[in-house]
């Protein structure tokens, strides 16, 4: 039996060689920093919930219909008829929140470690295009169960297309293919959340990991492996074998992931109204406006930001530049960072400080953006320059500002802060 | 910059006074409960289907609480429909339009819309209001077109929302029942029915609840297992790596 299936694969290698080649080269012999921590599963794991996504998607795609009188209740017809749909749906709605909080681990990640840094700018800027990929992702999805929410929410935000000077009104029609979100942009949505994005992130993921294949995996150091290399094999001292090693170690990890993702899904797929919310139950009704219209939460943090900006010369567009420049910022990322060093490791606590306030920052704005602008009551005095009372927007603005800061003053901290020494080689 | 702290410490309390609306019991359901669910089903057929269908439930779902088709058939469906029929009402949306003002919104989902707290706190809030063209307005939702549809069961209410000042001296609203004329249940029993029909509409608004949690902990299981089994595989291969 063993022979049989040695000369069948010999006849195949035979024929195709670059199978056996490529699988030396991105597993068998792609040689991986051996001291990946915690932080380094979120890569693998992206990937798992991207391969999850697609396959239940696909299963989804088979009963649900992407027709504005027919939409919701073709999603209850999954949910209640379909044998085993509820389990489709809530892997795809419960994935869609899971991809966001593996993706958001994995850039924090970069920050942590400075894997954006030369020579691995190719590799953040694929990220980041991946990224924005997603979120196009996730918003055309999000429209599909065709509830309040859905409907609203996707009104709002092709809305702030239209108020880009000029081209906005013309480019809102275009994106809708119709006055108000209706069949027509049901339809058009669908194609593009079930074959057009997905195409495009495939296509990115293949590059993310040439590129990253290219340059080697960055390390909780920040410590490149390839000066390191043994004379006589010519491998990286502090490498190992990609397969086996993490493989076998990413299905733990992998396993883990499940479980949580599995907690979830069976025991609280609304995930306290986040991941499916309480008003997306209502089908849409282009009559009835919610009182309180929120993003789902991953889009949060630019949605607080949005609505941080005051409205300039009757405009909203500030406030949509800066939700769009909170993103765009991030391509720019391994040039702002004028470190010497790269991990947090053998960072001063200037960076450290930075980061933190970052993180709160991005938490906080995450927070306020799912809840009114009254949330946190309003200030009891009046003052000429308080254009709202509203505390949670004041709170937002400060939020916004830190959170450009630490951008915008990244090459002046990073360069003055107190390094450590970067050790030869790296720490278990 | 001071005040501004000072407004953030105190943020939470300020949302905490600014809460506003009648505050909602907890309900006190339990979808094992099948005998509940079997009163609830009746409950619901009885007074809420007049006017208010479940679109994407199927009589024949039922089975799930413990009824057969049969006696679904002879007992729950009064309008010729066949089992395998979705719990559709006769009233057309124009209809319900021009009766109440909106149409009778489909309950197939409002337990996940509205949760089980709000239904089982409106449901038991009704009060009189002349000024209103039902002649019925309610605590939680006020101005609700919905009349009192469990009345006869609940009987007749009255409601003064008073302005008054708490012992800290803040605005305060104190809702004062009276009982105007008695139902045909007590107080208790009233409850009692309603917590039933709640627990019907959140089994209706997820059928699967129940099983969704069994499969759960049988894959939580499997999971646990294959960890067990890929942690010593991983230890097993990084023994080496030093």
């Amino acid at each position: 039996m063993a022979s049989r299936l040695t000369t069948l694969w010999d006849w195949f290698d035979s024929r195709m060689p670059s199978v056996a080649e490529e699988w030396r080269k991105h597993a068998a012999e792609y040689y991986a920093p051996k001291n990946f921590n915690f932080w380094y599963y979120f890569g693998s794991l992206a990937l798992l919930v991207l391969v999850i996504q697609i396959v239940s998607g696909i299963f989804l795609t088979m009963n649900y219909k992407p027709d504005a009188n027919l939409a919701f209740g073709s999603v209850e017809y999954i949910m209640r008829d379909v044998p085993g749909g509820w389990i489709i749906r809530y892997i795809h709605s419960t994935g869609a929140s899971a991809f966001f909080i593996v993706v958001y681990l994995h850039m924090f990640r970069a920050l942590l470690y400075g894997s954006h840094r030369e020579p691995r700018e190719l590799v953040w800027i694929f990220g980041v295009l991946i990224y924005l990929t997603l979120m196009a992702e996730a918003f055309f999805g999000y429209l599909l169960p065709w509830g309040q929410m859905s409907y609203w929410g996707a009104q709002v935000i092709v809305n702030l297309f239209g108020t880009i000077p000029v081209i906005g009104p013309d480019l809102a029609l275009w994106i809708r293919g119709d006055y108000v979100v209706s069949d027509a942009t049901l339809n058009r949505f669908f194609a593009l959340h079930v074959i057009a994005v997905p195409l495009v992130l495939l296509g990115l993921v293949v590059a993310h990991i040439l590129a990253l294949h290219d340059v080697g995996s960055n390390n909780p150091d920040g410590i490149e492996i390839k000066k390191k290399k043994d004379p006589v094999t010519g491998h990286p001292v502090d490498g190992i074998p990609f397969h086996p090693y993490y493989t076998v170690k990413d299905i733990v990890g992998a396993i883990v992931f499940l479980a949580i993702f599995c907690a979830v899904m069976f025991f609280a797929p609304e995930m306290g109204g986040y991941f499916l919310e309480r008003n997306n139950f209502i089908p849409a009704d282009p009559l009835k406006t919610p009182p309180h219209i929120a993003p789902v939460w991953y889009f949060t943090p630019y949605y607080s930001i949005l609505r941080a900006v005051p409205p300039m010369f009757n405009s909203q567009f500030p406030g949509v530049l800066a939700m769009g420049l909170a993103v765009l910022v991030l391509f720019f990322l391994p040039w702002l960072d004028r470190s010497p060093v790269k991990s947090i490791r053998y960072r001063g606590w200037l960076y450290r400080a930075w980061l933190a306030a970052f993180v709160v920052s991005f938490l906080v704005l995450g927070y306020l953006g799912t809840e009114p602008t009254t949330v946190w009551g309003q200030f009891g005095f009046d003052a000429f320059f308080l254009d709202t009372r509203d505390i949670a927007t004041w709170a937002a603005r400060l939020f916004t500002v830190v959170y450009f800061l630490f951008f915008i003053l990244m090459p002046w901290y990073t360069a003055r802060d107190r390094v450590k020494p970067v050790p030869d080689r790296v720490t278990m | 910059m001071k005040k501004l702290l000072i407004a953030l410490l105190f943020a939470p309390l300020a949302a905490w006074s600014a809460a506003v609306g009648y505050r909602l019991d907890r309900a006190p359901i339990d979808p094992t409960d099948l005998v509940s669910l079997q009163s609830g089903a009746q409950l619901f057929i009885n007074y809420c289907m007049n006017c208010h269908g479940a679109q994407y439930m199927r009589y024949n779902r039922l089975v799930a609480l413990g009824l057969t088709e049969a006696q679904i058939r002879d007992n729950l469906i009064f309008t010729g429909e066949k089992v395998g029929d979705t719990m559709r009402v006769a009233m057309t949306p124009k209809d319900g339009k021009a009766w109440f003002g909106v149409p009778p919104p489909d309950l197939s989902l409002v337990g996940r819309s509205r949760g089980a707290d709000w239904l089982y706190t409106y449901l038991r809030t009704f009060y009189r209001d002349p000024k209103s063209p039902t002649g019925w307005n309610n605590a939680v939702f006020p101005n609700v077109a919905m009349p009192h549809a469990l009345w006869l069961l609940q009987g007749e209410r009255a409601l003064e929302i008073a302005h008054v000042k708490d012992k800290a001296g803040h605005d305060a609203v104190e809702y004062r029942w009276r009982q105007l004329a008695p139902g045909a249940l007590s107080p208790a029993r009233y409850d009692a029915a309603v917590r039933d029909l709640v627990n019907f509409l959140m089994y209706v608004a997820e059928p699967e609840a129940r099983t969704r949690k069994t499969v759960g902990i049988v894959v939580l299981f499997v999971l646990g297992v294959l960890f067990v089994l890929a942690y010593a595989l991983k230890k097993e291969y990084w023994k080496d790596v030093k």
